[in-house]
């Protein structure tokens, strides 16, 4: 298990660098790619978020349903 | 000290979404819902200790060991669907979060009809028959 809260400050990093690319790329008038960026993004975080989820519920299932 | 590791990391959460929020609400969120996976996680050690102590309780008490662990799943239920209705409320979508409230109740209702029953049983049993002469 990896309780590691450098993955919140690494999320909230990749947010910040997604947003400034995105502005960016609006500038340069090429809208479409900004939405793409937006979206990769988003879909790398997800998957994090989904890993940690899992890991959580793993361990509530653990403590909750162990009989 | 653990207490202080959480509240300095809810904190510092609170005003990375705060900045996140203006540019890109969505990588908020995320980040505001890892914060909260991260705090569950930290608990859950502690968590565990309860449900031991409980456990060895009902052991001692010679309870019934699935009305324990009915009681056990329905608090882990009352937990998890708490965390989910949070969310979706921090979202903005709070007629998710009252949906995902409203399974929780009626499953932990569901699991605890066997104890229900029960209880009805023994009053039943308890009490004197009536009109049978």
């Amino acid at each position: 298990m990896s309780l590691d809260v450098n993955t919140i400050f690494q999320i909230a990093g990749i947010g910040i660098i997604v947003a400034m690319i995105q502005t960016v790329l609006k500038q340069m008038g090429k809208d479409d790619w900004a939405q793409w960026v937006t979206l990769i993004g988003f879909i790398v975080i997800l998957y994090m978020a989904a890993t940690l989820i899992d890991d959580l519920f793993e361990r509530i299932k653990q403590v909750f349903l162990y009989m | 000290m653990d207490i202080l590791q959480i509240v300095g990391l809810g904190l510092s959460v609170t005003f990375l979404t705060l900045i996140l929020k203006q540019r890109n609400p969505v990588f908020a969120l995320v980040v505001s819902l890892i914060a909260g996976v991260f705090i569950l996680l930290m608990m859950i050690d502690q968590i565990r200790l309860v449900m031991e102590m409980l456990k060895n309780m009902a052991q001692t008490a010679h309870l019934n060991n699935v009305y324990v662990a009915t009681i056990l799943k329905i608090i882990g239920i009352a937990y998890i669907s708490e965390f989910g209705a949070q969310i979706a409320k921090d979202a903005g979508q709070s007629s998710m979060a009252g949906k995902i409230e409203l399974a929780g109740k009626l499953i932990i209702l569901v699991m605890a009809i066997p104890i229900l029953t029960a209880i009805v049983e023994t009053v039943m049993n308890l009490m004197p028959q009536v009109g049978g002469g």
